[in-house]
């Protein structure tokens, strides 16, 4: 069948099977690999690519039910090659080790500070539960969205690195 | 996050500062490739078939269905392996592909590569196996009695390691107290983000390629080359960068690499293979469950005579790596103290359960637990407080170990137990929280650990690493080594190393992926070697090159030597020149060495010092240095629920020397987690050899949700055998996070736990709830 949507603020007109998972949309057939699979049953959040704004597993949710909605994914993150203030901020303070995870934790952690742009450590805990990670221990992943958040209200970044 | 008692060595330009990771920028744009992100034109998709039963004859093996489904192009069996059908580092007893019997449920009987995953796990459903049930051996005590069902052709001990220190029947003569407890510990899925994965792609004259998510590249190799029957220059693989693997994508990955070799040669065409969660839940190796029996003498007054204990360890179905991790097990058996009668025995059995291997850790977060919940226990039946009694008897400079070996390096664990314990009052806090009222519903308690670790592999064997270093004509810089990035940083480390002695910054320094074909074996990345092997294979090579452009850069400066300095990208000799601080550009002094024929290429080798082991009687220098480590973690228990808080985690290591101090934090942070979610949530459950979780929606990790306030001291105390002095952390902040919790659920109700992990029912009813098979769980799903 035909489906069309907005992908990273492109439009997309494409035939999909129906029953297909929208990571195998992504990954498979338009080729963006940056979306992660990690456990296929919407538990680690690697998946997670950002629906009208709001995180969902891509794992858990069919192509079809994207039909005339928007999708931005981790490619869509960084705007003619400027990284997201939510990226930068991941990369200064050592919020990533292996980065399996990470695509799936910047698209939360970006949906959040639209909704939310000084969100409070409890805050950004809930809003990052859903996204597994094995390595950081996320204490630099809460950094990172604090630096993140400071940056983008233009607030003073001092002692923000380590 | 807290940071003190930093001490920056200035003497260095860049180690011990925060860098970013060179792979940063690659992992937040999605540009990372894992992989499960790589194809090839024209590729299958592989796909296994698992066994029925976890112990089984196989009586036949059926194909003919599966090969005629349309779309497949491959159904193979043991019957196709054209080299040997097993492999293993230390026993190659390990089956690609199961040909008499089956050992464990994440065996695999057959292979199949289709047109489509969809054809693939059609065609694995049509393949009949006619099995004979044979009775499953599922605890590694009853594995070891006599009469026990085999798992393999000889008895199921899979390894054995004694240590014998003194006399231990004097020892408990000597003692006034003695004191006989039991622990047992969980077993552990790595749970790294990234399922398994590999592209196999038959290469020139008959070889193949295979890119994947290995760990253990050389160890990978072995197992393919043996299998597929290729000399090891033909078998060739890439290491795609890793999605995390912490221990786990070594055996499992060579079983991987086999099959999807397998199929690429018997096909002709790339072939991928993916696993889900599910596969890798129920075919990966795991940390090893434990069952632990110790028994301690004291003095009155605390001081250790002697401690002796028995240890099982479930090795599952194939020995991988459980000969070495009980090793390690038997060396640090005794904790991080001074005891002169020491009896340790070690026991690693087979049994039908998974697989059990190298985890990060490998062998020692079962004895943290047991033995620093055990000191605990001695200082309350001797009414001390934990910390007196540790103090009493730790490992101090010129200390002998339990193995004998004298300590000759300068040994941190007092500085280490003061930073955990000094700047919470913890003896005073201890003391506080017994008095809490019986009835209260939340209860607060405190407690600490401490360890030792030997580091990288000691006697285990040959222990060596290589670093190629290639400058540029432009001066910028390739590095590769056969040593891995796999998350923890090591990229970034060894950048920084060379960075440091050529003056080259990071931004010019290209770390490149492993690559078998292209990289020196310098053995696994494990045993939290990397930063100490390769960084001291980077310091010779690094001094390889600069004996070669020292000259060069002399005479363009019209200088001696010696005052030459590098730094920045340029190399200068300050106030040293009739042309005062005249700078050379690197990228001039690269280009100018490359006109003159001399070799900007340098391998830098690095062979470990000497260890020594004697098998008989346990004794020897078992590793060439030592690192320390003390955690103290604060608790809050809700006595009604059993629910367990952790509210403060104080953490303090001695690596030697930083290098990367933002990857030294984001190792602290992700090892105490890892603890954290080792003492509280996770337990890879089997009966009968049948996997009762098979994803995380049951076996459960930490989330944002689960992290206390963490603060880390990282003590400044170089090692004159690392590189610039610095050592290891990746494993020690991991291993001691299960024990100081505990202790500090002890300090708060009053019962101790003796078994990981630390679940509602252990903490409310002081025992384990069994699952009910029809209830919830993989089996009552079909799974």
């Amino acid at each position: 069948m035909k489906l069309d949507f907005v992908l990273n603020n492109k439009r997309v007109s494409i035939n999909v099977k129906g029953g297909l998972r929208l990571i195998d949309l992504l990954r498979e057939q338009l080729d963006l690999v940056g979306t992660k699979e990690g456990c296929g049953k919407g538990e680690c959040g690697a998946c997670t690519v950002l629906l009208d704004g709001k995180p969902v597993c891509s794992c858990l949710i069919l192509a079809s039910q994207v039909r005339n909605r928007e999708v931005t994914t981790i490619e869509g993150l960084s705007i003619e090659g400027e990284m997201h203030p939510a990226q930068e901020a991941f990369t200064e303070t050592g919020a990533v080790q292996c980065g399996f995870c990470s695509p799936g934790l910047l698209l939360s952690t970006v949906a959040l500070l639209n909704e939310n742009p000084e969100p409070s450590r409890e805050q950004i805990r809930r809003a990052l539960s859903g996204n597994l990670c094995r390595c950081t221990g996320y204490e630099k992943i809460f950094e990172a969205v604090e630096l993140a958040s400071r940056r983008i209200n233009g607030l003073s970044v001092q002692n923000d690195k380590v | 996050m807290i940071l003190r008692c930093m001490k920056h060595d200035s003497k260095h330009k860049i180690v011990g500062s925060s860098v970013p990771r060179v792979d940063a920028f690659d992992k937040v744009s999605g540009r990372a490739k894992y992989a499960a992100d790589y194809n090839a034109k024209g590729q299958l998709y592989g796909m296994v078939c698992y066994a029925s039963h976890p112990h089984a004859k196989i009586l036949n093996i059926d194909t003919g269905k599966a090969a005629k489904l349309p779309g497949v192009r491959a159904v193979l069996t043991h019957e196709d392996i054209p080299g040997e059908k097993s492999f293993g580092s230390v026993i190659p007893h390990q089956m690609a592909l199961c040909s008499d019997k089956v050992r464990y449920s994440g065996d695999v009987v057959a292979i199949v590569a289709a047109e489509s995953i969809e054809v693939a796990e059609q065609a694995i459903e049509l393949i009949d196996v006619d099995y004979r049930q044979l009775d499953v051996v599922s605890d590694p005590k009853v594995a070891l009695k006599d009469g026990a069902i085999l798992i393999h052709d000889e008895n199921n001990l899979c390894a054995y390691h004694k240590v014998r220190r003194g006399n231990i029947d004097e020892g408990f003569e000597k003692s006034d107290v003695i004191l006989e407890r039991d622990y047992s510990t969980s077993k552990i899925e790595h749970s790294y983000i990234e399922p398994e994965a590999v592209l196999a792609e038959p290469g020139e004259n008959g070889g193949i390629t295979i890119t994947g998510s290995v760990q253990n590249l050389y160890s990978i190799r072995r197992a393919v080359a043996r299998v597929l029957g290729l000399s090891l220059n033909r078998v060739r693989i890439i290491q795609a960068t890793l999605g995390g693997s912490f221990g786990g994508k070594d055996e499992t990955m060579s079983a991987l690499c086999c099959r999807a070799g397998l199929l690429a040669l018997a096909t002709g065409k790339p072939v991928k293979m993916v696993n889900t969660r599910e596969m890798s839940m129920r075919e990966s190796y795991k940390r090893h469950s434990y069952q632990i029996h110790y028994k301690v003498g004291s003095t009155k007054c605390g001081i250790l005579q002697a401690i002796e204990s028995e240890i099982y360890a479930d090795a599952g179905a194939y020995a991988a790596m459980s000969p070495f991790v009980t090793w390690r097990s038997a060396v640090h058996a005794t904790g991080p103290y001074s005891i002169p009668n020491v009896k340790t025995d070690v026991y690693a059995a087979y049994t039908n359960n998974c697989y059990t291997g190298a985890m990060r850790g490998f062998g020692s977060p079962q004895i943290c637990f047991a033995i620093e919940s055990l000191i605990d226990e001695l200082a309350e039946e001797l009414n001390l407080d934990p910390l007196e009694l540790r103090l009493k008897n730790i490992l101090k400079d010129n200390s002998i170990t339990a193995t004998g070996q004298g300590l000759k390096h300068k040994v941190s664990l007092k500085e280490v137990l003061d930073n955990v314990t000094e700047k919470m009052g913890f003896v005073d806090k201890w003391k506080q929280n017994r008095e809490q009222k019986r009835d209260t519903a939340f209860k607060r308690g405190i407690g600490i650990s401490c360890s030792y670790r030997g580091i990288s592999l000691g006697a285990e064997g040959t222990d060596a690493a290589g670093v190629i270093i290639s400058i540029q004509t432009d001066g910028s810089v390739i590095l590769s080594t056969g040593l891995i990035e796999m998350g923890q940083g090591a990229a970034t480390t060894i950048s920084m190393i060379v960075s440091e002695k050529l003056g080259i910054t990071p931004d010019r320094i290209r770390f490149l992926s492993a690559d078998t074909s292209r990289s020196p074996d310098s053995g696994p990345t494990v045993a939290s070697r990397t930063t100490f092997m390769a960084g001291n294979a980077a310091l010779r090579g690094c001094h390889e090159l600069l004996e070669r452009i020292k000259p060069v850069a002399a005479e363009l400066l019209r200088c001696p030597e010696q005052d030459l300095l590098f730094e920045n990208n340029s190399v200068y000799a300050p106030n040293k020149t009739s042309e005062g601080d005249r700078k050379i550009p690197f990228s001039e002094l690269a280009d100018k060495c490359f006109q003159k024929g001399i070799s900007l290429f340098a391998h830098g080798w690095y062979k470990s010092p000497p260890t020594t082991w004697n098998e008989e009687n346990g004794q020897g220098d078992a590793y060439f240095t030592y690192v320390y480590g003390a955690n103290l973690a604060e608790v809050e228990v809700d006595c009604i629920t059993g629910n367990v808080r952790v509210l403060k985690f104080i953490s303090s290591h001695d690596p030697g020397q930083i290098v990367n101090l933002s990857g030294a934090l984001g190792q602290v942070y992700g090892g105490v987690i890892m603890g954290i979610g080792y003492a509280m949530l996770e337990n890879y459950a089997e009966s009968e050899g049948n996997p009762l979780v098979a994803n995380f929606d049951e076996y459960l990790l930490p989330t944002a949700c689960d992290i206390p306030e963490i603060e880390t001291t990282l003590i400044h105390n170089p090692d004159e055998l690392g590189p610039l002095g610095a050592k290891s952390l990746g494993e020690p902040a991991c291993e001691i996070a299960a024990p100081a919790i505990a202790n500090a659920v002890f300090n708060a109700t009053g019962m101790r736990i003796r078994h990981l992990p630390l679940t509602l029912e252990r903490v409310k009813l002081g025992k384990e709830l069994v699952r009910i098979d029809s209830r919830g769980s993989v089996k009552a799903r079909g799974g």
